[in-house]
């Protein structure tokens, strides 16, 4: 009998219209724990395929403490190929969709195939039905959302941005949480799916309930001792926007375009102002305790605000200084479901090969434009990567592998230098998420201008956030909390015996198999890489903090080692051998 | 690499648990592409295997000098005698570490086996022939030399802490045995003296922001000198034009250049998110008591008699298994009040019970924690404070000891 999973996974095949309930053993559960995992298991078999295929999959998963009282496990996985980048794409997301899907009797979702026409996915319980949906295609989030009112249910659906082709469209779970970054909204519209509603009546079976109690009190006591989350200016007081200050603070906020790492304004831009300006609740994940959402008041109507990087990159990074510009900016985005990241660094890649300031009203326009697919739009909708490519400028693209930086400037922290080269989907911080210790300082500080150590900090790193997003936990957590207090909670609820190194072990199989998927897709050395500029071109120095560019012979030096670490050749491609060792398959093509 | 390692050896020779030479001169370990040692050592070999076998980046190994040395293997011995841990009270353990697992001999599979859990574990000591090689501290690190440091210091604080408290509950309920008399006789010997003559500090109130961030450094870098904190933990914040300026999370207090956060008390900037953890708990002070400069160590006899509670009242005590947290007695040591509160911000937060204790009283320590103190222009009577209470702490103990070793 299976404690914590539920031991379903239920696939739907959109084109020949079935069902199939798969029953996995729990070897496969060992293996590849749920979320991330368990995603990146039924992309590896068709990984070969172009993402628009229709025998792409889509998969959306829960973890195995998803559902049960084990601190911030409300998150949810979604997996499949990325329409941005042509890597793996993936991504957390928020809300209570996983928490849902294990009520009904599902671990996770595995959609194949494709629609003629657009459809609703409607999960209660174990009814699957397709509900038509050609009178939602072509309306916004919001109104779809009420349109629907899942109430107790969890809703994830895609906008007109996804509908219109944009690269970088999201996926709006429960109103207020975005899967962003890879493209996957834009994965669900071509295969005709609006949205997928989830509800469930059933419990999560938990082996052990008073140790598991027990280890969330460890937890919660450890998030309660950390300045970073639940201190004053911590994630639960002032949202994610928290860490604003602090990249202004430490030379490293992103601005025009990565030309410098200072914006003057910064400060009047900061969390404490939006906090002032729009008097914001807390709000969070399903069964979360930090609560970094916050949700604040414009003329008496509810408005997510946004996170940190769209505070930054709405300001800083495309020279503007307008907190009102970032608050519609990101409303607009949520709109109309694209990814704000992307959104913004495209703009700034703009007016960096334009050399046009912007207004406003041109910031609004074209975010409207790239939405619907009109004008200048169509090009602003490939992302920086594939505007700069296709205006000629592909230097002035601030991304790797295609996918635009997020707002920690890498001269700043060299060990987020290697982070974003490294990353299996791309320029992205979260993979290794070296600001835990070079700028938060935890679990311990590490110097955040030099490589010496950061090639296996950054490998035994991306282990461990791959293996939280297979438990699907939050990585805020970690901050505060660590695997060892995670492994027990793991034991408490499956009870299944494991250990900190065992789970960063599992961990260290799931990321190699994205870099097998990758490298199957044509990715190596030459991608795993930075922008020119960074080698280059100095940050804003100042206040005793000196932003030299990086030293390209040394970030060179510390990717070689990266390479020895995690079992690659000289080239980044797997390695037969090391392959086998973690039960996966890799040939050299 | 080889700096870092340097770095935190020094430290652990610093904090006075190792030496520069000999079996307790630290030895650590830091893995990038490959591992290199801080120095040449029989134990690399074994250690090395441990290496390989975890997902770690860094392995710190010392054995402790005295008194660390005769405590940490007392405890050990019992701890094998009974569930295989050592299971400390204090606050630090509590949050950090759960419980300190031991094992019985320095081999490879028996330290992965433990380190796949647990942040250290503690090699008891073993006798070969007549040779006894003392007992030994290993713990890991996945980012930095630093977490072993870290970890080892906890460890022999936490061990120290342990046996006095312990020695002294066994005194109170009569069941000291002849070892633990033996113990506490050869430990007195190694603990020093706490210097008694102040330092001269800075005079404020400070006129300017440099002057401001120069005292702070400097109550740091004395604290520790003077032996008022476990290693080099602990905070300082000093209240100057609206801004209350603070040593960073995890900083080191005798070297706090760099790691100061000023935190406006309007909260116009979330630059603080890198204070101390005990950032809410000394912004409450400043906003309850008239004073600009705090200070908070560890001092080792505070937090022993912070722990101390007469045996049949606490059997009566519902809260008898949550002293840090729920303890319902009005509680005093030397005058000084105790008072219960776990670290941060939750429900059971410090934050809660200190401030209040510190609208009447220029001091108060935490149970099973640390002592905080404050002043009111500059750190001269704060420092003063922290001398003061853990002088009349150690006295106190030592005399309650004495006391009912005279009724034995
Ligand atoms: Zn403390």
């Amino acid at each position: 009998m299976l404690f914590g999973w539920t031991g379903n996974i239920l696939h739907i095949d959109l084109t020949k219209k079935e069902i199939e309930v798969e029953t996995p053993d729990i070897d496969i559960y060992m293996r590849y724990i749920g979320g991330k995992g368990m995603g990146g298991r039924y992309l590896r078999p068709v990984a070969e395929l172009p993402w628009d295929h229709p025998d792409m999959v889509f998969s959306i998963f829960s973890g195995p403490l998803s559902g049960t009282i084990s601190p911030t496990s409300g998150r949810t996985h979604i997996v499949s190929k990325s329409p941005l980048t042509g890597l793996v794409g993936d991504s957390s997301v928020g809300g209570k969709l996983a928490t849902r899907m294990k009520q009904a009797g599902w671990d996770g979702i595995v959609i194949k195939g494709r629609c003629s026409h657009p459809v609703g996915i409607e999960i209660m319980d174990s009814t699957v039905s397709l509900r038509v949906a050609d009178d939602l295609w072509g309306l916004d989030t919001e109104t779809v959302h009420h349109r629907l009112a899942p109430q107790h249910g969890s809703l994830a659906l895609i906008g007109p941005a996804a509908e219109n082709g944009v690269k970088y469209a999201s996926i709006t779970v429960d109103r207020h949480f975005i899967a962003g970054r890879s493209g996957l909204g834009l994965c669900l519209a071509k295969k005709n799916i609006k949205y997928l509603l989830v509800d469930g009546t059933g419990r999560c079976k938990i082996k052990n309930p008073d140790k598991l109690k027990q280890a969330r009190e460890d937890i919660l006591r450890l998030t309660a001792a950390s300045p970073a989350l639940m201190g004053k200016f911590g994630f639960t007081c002032l949202g994610t926007g928290a860490v604003f200050d602090l990249m202004d603070n430490r030379r490293m906020m992103p601005t025009d375009n990565f030309r410098r790492t200072r914006f003057e304004h910064a400060s009047k831009l900061n969390a404490a102002g939006y906090a002032e300006k729009y008097a914001p609740r807390k709000h969070g994940c399903l069964g979360c305790h930090i609560l970094c959402k916050k949700i604040g008041q414009k003329n008496g109507q509810a408005v997510s605000l946004p996170e940190f990087e769209t505070m930054s990159h709405f300001t800083a990074l495309i020279g503007c200084m307008d907190t009102d510009l970032v608050v519609k900016a990101n409303e607009l985005c949520n709109h109309y479901g694209m990814d704000t990241i992307s959104a913004a660094s495209t703009l700034a890649c703009r007016r960096e090969i334009t050399g046009i300031a912007y207004t406003e009203e041109k910031v609004l326009s074209l975010l409207t434009d790239t939405a619907l697919q009109r004008g200048e739009g169509v090009d602003l909708g490939l992302g920086a990567a594939g505007y700069a490519r296709k205006m000629g400028k592909p230097e002035a693209a601030m991304a790797v592998k295609g996918m635009a930086l997020p707002a920690y400037d890498p001269r700043g922290a060299y060990g987020m230098a290697l982070g974003y080269a490294l990353s299996t989907r791309g320029g992205c911080h979260l993979r290794a998420y070296p600001i835990s210790h070079e700028i938060f300082r935890k679990p311990v500080a590490t110097d955040r201008f030099s490589f010496s150590g950061k090639a296996r900090i950054i490998k035994i790193a991306e282990d461990l956030n791959t293996i939280i997003d297979s438990l699907t936990a939050c990585k805020f957590t970690f901050f505060a909390a660590g695997l060892e207090e995670y492994a027990d909670v793991f034991e408490a609820v499956t009870g299944i015996d494991t250990s900190a190194q065992d789970l960063l072990k599992k961990g260290e199989g799931i990321y190699y198999n994205e870099r097998i998927i990758n490298a199957l897709n044509g990715f190596d050395i030459k991608d795993d890489d930075l922008p020119a500029r960074f080698f280059t071109e100095p940050g804003s120095s100042g206040n005793n903090i000196l932003i030299p560019p990086i030293k390209r012979e040394d970030f060179i030096d510390a990717r070689n080692k990266y390479y020895d670490i995690r079992g690659l050749d000289t080239k980044g491609l797997p390695l037969e051998e090391k392959a086998k060792t973690l039960g996966l398959v890799w040939k050299k093509p | 690499m080889e700096k870092t390692l340097d770095k935190f050896v020094d430290r652990l020779i610093k904090a006075k648990l190792g030496a520069r030479s000999g079996p307790c001169f630290p030895l650590m370990g830091g893995q990038d592409d490959r591992i290199v040692w801080n120095r040449k050592a029989d134990e690399t070999r074994i250690l090395e295997k441990v290496f390989d076998g975890l997902h770690i980046n860094s392995l710190s190994f010392l054995r402790p000098i005295e008194p660390y040395t005769s405590i940490i293997a007392f405890l050990a011995k019992k701890a094998l005698e009974s569930d295989g841990t050592i299971s400390p009270k204090d606050c630090e353990t509590r949050t950090f570490l759960h419980d300190l697992p031991v094992i019985d001999e320095f081999n490879p599979d028996k330290i992965i086996q433990i380190l796949k859990k647990r942040k250290s574990v503690i090699v008891a000591p073993k006798t070969t022939g007549t040779k006894e090689i003392g007992p030994a501290i290993i713990a890991h690190g996945t980012v930095s030399p630093e977490q072993g440091f870290v970890t080892i210091s906890s460890v022999c604080f936490a061990c120290f802490i342990k046996f006095f408290t312990d020695y002294l509950e066994a005194l109170q309920k009569g069941i000291a045995t002849d070892s633990d008399h033996h113990l506490f006789d050869a430990a007195i010997p190694h603990l020093g003296t706490v210097r008694k003559k102040m330092p001269n500090l800075m005079k404020g109130p400070f006129q300017n922001e440099e002057n401001v961030y120069s005292a702070v450094i400097e109550a740091g870098f004395k604290t520790v000198e003077y032996g008022l904190v476990d290693s080099f933990f602990g905070n300082v914040s000093y209240l100057w034009n609206h801004t209350l300026y603070i040593s960073q999370t995890g900083s080191s207090l005798d070297e706090l250049a760099g790691c100061i956060d000023p935190v406006p008390l309007d909260g116009s900037t979330s630059a603080g998110i890198t204070a101390s953890s005990e950032l809410s708990a000394h912004m409450e002070i400043i906003q309850r008591t008239d004073c600009t400069a705090i200070l908070h160590g560890h001092p080792k006899f505070s937090v022993i008699l912070s722990m101390d509670c007469d045996p049949v009242e606490k059997a009566a005590c519902d809260f008898s298994d949550q002293c840090h947290i729920k303890c319902p007695k009005k509680r005093f040591a030397d005058g000084i009040p105790i008072v219960p509160g776990e670290v941060g911000t939750g429900p059971f937060g410090l934050c809660n019970t200190l401030p209040l204790a510190l609208e009447k009283n220029n001091s108060a320590i935490v149970y099973g924690h640390g002592l905080f103190t404050i002043g009111k222009n500059d750190f001269s009577q704060a420092f003063a404070s922290l001398l003061s209470v853990e002088h009349a702490c150690q006295r106190l103990y030592f005399e309650k000891i004495k006391q009912l070793r005279k009724n034995l």
